[in-house]
């Protein structure tokens, strides 16, 4: 810049130089044809015309103009900003906060939701999905694979490259004191389908992905920070997993996790044994693919799509109905999309709601530079100029605003982050990068032409000499309204998260106080991998399950304990369709419920109401009758009025309890339901309500049939009811638990209370978050009414002088103003309050827990509003009432 | 004085857009700095030609920056530095359009103002 005004300004000189070189030829020859030296530069000079003009058009040819004008702008705003220090402050804090509370809550979507997967051309990328008629997604999640459904598509595609993988979990007892850990089983060229280069080591080989090949396994990465340090060397040596002594070949890149949280370990797919492997009736694997180089996504569908339906007859009795589907790769961000989208449109409002308040101030100091203005205009300014030079000022106000909101956001950004309830999927992808920072930017000049437009609006100054000539103090009706439009917009906005804001806290309310059906209360529930040599062998599994109850409930403090698969308010469910006759219609017509299995201590322990018959007792195992205990919601939808004791559901999907078996057999008979227990919100105390399974039935855990008991083991909790606080009861608990061969390891345990607190968690922290929106709207808001109310009364002195010399009293010019701002607030609100239904609806769709409770918050919400804007009236209105008529008549 | 007064008189605006061809039509036989430039424009339209200099520098620069003519700074016995402009090649190029365009133009009025002529052809 500094360049480039050198060069103009040699320039400029030269320029001068020249005229000055023709005016100086012009005179000579005028001296020449026998004038005077005085008449030869009169001469020279009227010919030539207008000096100053002719500089100025030619400098105009040199292009580049605009730039200056900037720098001149510039200079001029920043001239103004310095004798405005308080004006500069507050409408830069104001932006700033604005800016910085969007800026975060769009790195958040730009990470979380719109980045592509982190791998090498993510739009290749394919999951394959299997769907039956009638699969609900939002319950079940989608649909998977059967594994040998998997090799079949990966055989018969010409199109994918497909690769597999299936969560599981186990015990380590080596390296370190036993641990149980989470587990990727994958096919051997998930890393090279994906592209993702080793971290050390190298990936698995097709030939170890057999039954009997070699054990290999690849760790990840952060368990190879935690474990080995870190340290190259690590190749070839070992871990043992569920008793096999795996070798590791090669440890996983930083942060790879391509569904739920990074795993500990990779194993090779194929050398798993598992019968459910063999099973195409069980679908535990997730299916992903990369097209082939010249493949369409559509040829890969159709093709896939064939060997679903070849399936489909092959193997009628257990993927009949099933078709296979592709779909490019999605990050697997589950529901979360829907409320981030909620709180950027929040802290949107926000921003919003800080344009007007310095759109309105900026205004202000528009008018009061009126006859500045107009003066120039009357000088040649042209309206372009001034409009320009308005824009100027907004801009420079907003991109400082914009840099001071991304450092905000910079240093802010990861405090809330760990502030997320539970975790944020994709955390690790959120950060202020080139997308974050172009929307910002985009933001910031949105923000100024928002907030530039008004006084920009009322710069081409019509009516130049009437401005000039009238008195500072005229006000144009158009100029009040559009002040008054600033006050009702922000009336409109502020209502808006107040209403969600106060929508949250009753919803909050209301949750909490709901009773959770069980008693949360000194009560502990832990999940414990049982020993690898026990679960080796299923016989032993039930003993097993039988013996830790027994420890627990030695361990001085605990009260009673028992075991079961499925605990509330805890991720993990299972669900089984059942029907009331023999005549069991297909699979997705029947009802579903939520099934646990569980000891006899389980009701004794969670402090669940029996409210008829019994629950299980130790008479209660294979062989014996079948029977399950249902809760009421069951009763009531299966029975009606009905009584359902005695009663009897046909459960085809459930395992029959027969000893001697070693696969999937259906019962010929009914379970019999042995009793009726209240209901217990499993799905958290907010989101219960309208959870669209609700229906619960218990089975013994005796009764599980033996082929079924080691997966069933991987999903068991101990939960301990006790005398003193829970949480001192993890160590001994720990310690007590480890069994004879100390291989039994405790892990998650969490206080039922923990848990009950935790299924609010996103309510509370949507509240907390709506919360600060509505207190800042609402803080802002205030301010705006107070500076319009402030300015338009300061412009009304005369009048409100006039008023008082004709017997108003300081009351009635006080209730003036105070109607002048409720008029602006009503009106505000008005408008507003159609928009809060709307948003009101809107969460009580995203929220769980919500009640339909926006017109009587709104009903709430409105007089604090009015009393807030009229506080905000008080002080301006007061200062009208003091007028002193003789002055302010003077002053006219 | 009354010399000087007719000899201001009688003179014709130079017509919109026509400017540029006459600069560039006077630099083409030698270089000259703005005020020569005028005189000469002056002088070869009989004196009927006026160049308006709140024109003429503004013609100049732009030209200038156009790349059809380029200028110089020299020292004169004169006394001042004199900036001379001289035609570019590209300047040449654009003169023989502008002169075409020129040319057709004035043949098209022609053929305007005398009908009877253009009838008579045959």
């Amino acid at each position: 810049m500094k360049w480039a005004f050198w060069r103009r300004e040699r320039r400029n000189e030269e320029l001068k130089e020249e005229i000055e070189a023709h005016l100086l030829l012009a005179e000579r020859e005028a001296l020449e044809s026998g004038m005077t030296k005085k008449e030869a530069r009169q001469i020279a000079r009227r010919e030539f015309g207008n000096v100053g003009v002719t500089e100025e058009v030619t400098r105009d040819m040199w292009g580049g103009r605009w730039l200056f004008d900037l720098f001149y702008d510039l200079r001029y705003a920043v001239r103004g900003f310095r004798q405005r220090p308080g004006f500069v402050a507050v409408s830069l804090l104001t932006l700033a906060l604005g800016i910085g509370a969007t800026t975060v809550m769009f790195s958040l979507v730009s990470g979380v939701l719109l980045k592509p997967l982190p791998y090498q051309q993510p739009d290749r990328l394919v999951a394959v999905n299997g769907h039956t008629e009638g699969w609900n997604e939002k319950i079940y999640g989608e649909q998977k694979l059967a594994y040998l459904d998997f090799l079949d598509c990966r055989r018969e595609s010409h199109s994918l490259d497909l690769a597999a993988l299936v969560y599981n979990s186990g015990t380590l007892s080596a390296p370190g004191a036993p641990q149980y850990v989470d587990y990727f089983e994958i096919s051997s060229n998930l890393f090279s389908v994906l592209r993702v280069p080793l971290a050390v080591g190298r990936a698995f080989l097709p030939e170890e992905d057999n039954i009997g090949a070699a054990r290999v396994a690849i760790l990840g990465y952060s368990f190879w920070q935690r474990h080995f340090d870190g340290k190259g060397n690590v190749l070839g040596s070992s871990v043992v997993l569920d008793q096999k002594r795996y070798t590791i070949v090669g440890v996983a890149p930083a942060g790879f996790r391509l569904y739920g949280n990074e795993p500990e370990l990779y194993t090779p797919l194929g050398q798993d044994a598992a019968g459910y492997l063999r099973n195409r009736a069980a679908q535990p694997v997730h299916v992903v693919g990369r097209l082939r180089s010249g493949a369409t996504l559509r040829q890969a569908q159709a093709e896939v799509g064939l060997t679903g339906s070849h399936l489909a007859q092959a193997y009628a009795d257990t993927n009949k109905g099933r078709s296979l589907q592709v779909k490019r790769l999605e990050p697997p961000v589950g529901d979360v999309g829907s409320i981030l989208w909620l709180l950027l449109g929040a802290v949107g409002l926000v921003l919003l709601i800080a344009c007007a308040n310095v759109a309105s101030l900026m205004l202000a100091r528009a008018i009061s530079r009126e006859r500045e203005l107009a003066m120039r205009v009357a000088l040649g300014a042209s309206r372009g100029r001034l409009v320009r030079q308005c824009l100027t000022e907004s801009a420079l106000l907003s991109l400082l605003g914009g840099t001071v909101g991304v450092m905000l956001a910079n240093w802010s950004l990861h405090p809330f982050l760990t502030f997320w309830p539970g975790d944020l999927p994709r955390a690790e992808e959120v950060q202020l990068d080139w997308r974050v920072l172009v929307f910002t930017v985009a933001m910031s000049v949105l923000t100024s032409v928002l907030c530039g437009l008004a006084p920009a609006w009322r710069a081409p100054v019509r009516e130049v000499e009437q401005t000039l000539r009238a008195g500072a103090r005229t006000l144009t009706a158009g100029t009040r309204r559009l002040h008054a439009a600033f006050v009702v917009s922000e009336i409109a906005l502020a209502i808006i998260l107040l209403v969600s804001a106060g929508m949250l806290g009753r919803a909050l309310l209301h949750a909490a106080s709901l009773d959770p059906g069980l008693d949360i209360r000194n009560l502990l529930v832990m999940r414990v991998g049982l020993s690898p040599a026990t679960l080796a062998d299923p016989a032993k599994i039930p003993a097993g399950w039988q013996d830790l109850v027994n420890r627990a409930r030695n361990v001085p403090g605990v009260q009673s304990a028992t075991a079961v698969d499925i605990v509330p308010m805890r991720q993990g469910n299972n669900e089984y369709g059942y029907w009331t006759t023999a005549d069991v219609p297909p699979e997705n017509k029947q009802p579903m419920a939520l099934a646990s299995s569980a000891t006899p201590d389980y009701l004794k322990v969670m402090g669940i109401p029996l409210l008829e018959g019994r629950f299980f007792d130790d008479h209660d195992r294979l062989g014996s009758e079948p029977v399950i205990v249902v809760d009421d919601v069951l009763a009531k939808s299966a029975f009606g009025k009905q009584d359902a004791l005695g009663k009897s559901l046909w459960i085809p999907n459930m395992p029959c309890p027969q000893p001697n078996i070693n696969k999937f057999v259906e019962c010929s008979a009914p379970f019999k339901i042995a009793g009726v227990v209240g209901h217990v919100r499993y799905w958290g105390l907010a989101g219960d309500d309208q959870a669209q399974l609700r229906a619960q039935f218990y089975y013994p855990f005796a009764q599980v049939a033996p082929p079924f008991l080691n997966r069933w083991s991987q999903l068991m909790s101990i939960a301990v009811r006790t005398t003193v606080p829970p949480l001192t009861l993890v160590e001994p608990l720990r310690r007590e638990l480890r069994g004879a061969a100390g291989d039994q390891v405790l892990y998650q345990a969490h206080t039922m209370e923990e848990l009950a607190h935790e299924s609010l968690a996103m309510q509370r922290f949507l509240l907390l978050l709506f919360g600060i929106f509505a207190g800042l709207a609402l803080v802002l808001a205030c301010i705006g009414i107070y500076g319009v109310l402030a300015y338009l009364t300061g412009q009304r002195v005369p009048e409100i002088g006039l008023r008082m010399a004709i017997g108003a009293s300081p009351a009635n010019v006080t209730w003036l103003v105070l109607r002048q701002s409720l008029g602006m607030v009503f009106l505000g609100i008005g408008i507003g309050a159609i928009t809060a239904v709307a948003a009101g609806r809107i969460l009580e769709s995203l929220v769980e827990g919500m009640q339909p409770t926006v017109l009587s918050t709104l009903v709430t919400m409105v007089p604090f509003l009015v009393l807030a804007a009229m506080l905000a009236s008080l002080v301006p209105a007061r200062r009208a009432s003091r007028v002193d008529p003789m002055k302010a008549l003077r002053q006219e | 004085m009354s010399k000087h007064k007719k000899r201001y008189q009688n003179r014709t605006e130079i017509l919109q857009g026509t400017l540029d061809m006459l600069i560039l039509q006077t630099l083409q036989w030698a270089p000259r700095h703005g005020y020569a430039l005028s005189k000469a424009i002056r002088t070869n339209s009989g004196e009927i030609l006026k160049v308006d200099t709140g024109s003429l520098y503004p013609a100049l620069h732009r030209l200038e920056r156009k790349g059809w003519i380029a200028s110089e700074w020299k020292t004169s016995e004169l006394g001042p530095r004199l900036r001379i402009y001289r035609l570019t090649q590209a300047g040449r190029r654009q003169l023989m359009s502008e002169r075409s365009r020129w040319e057709r133009l004035t043949a098209a009025i022609a053929g305007i103002l005398n009908p009877a002529e253009k009838e008579n052809v045959p």
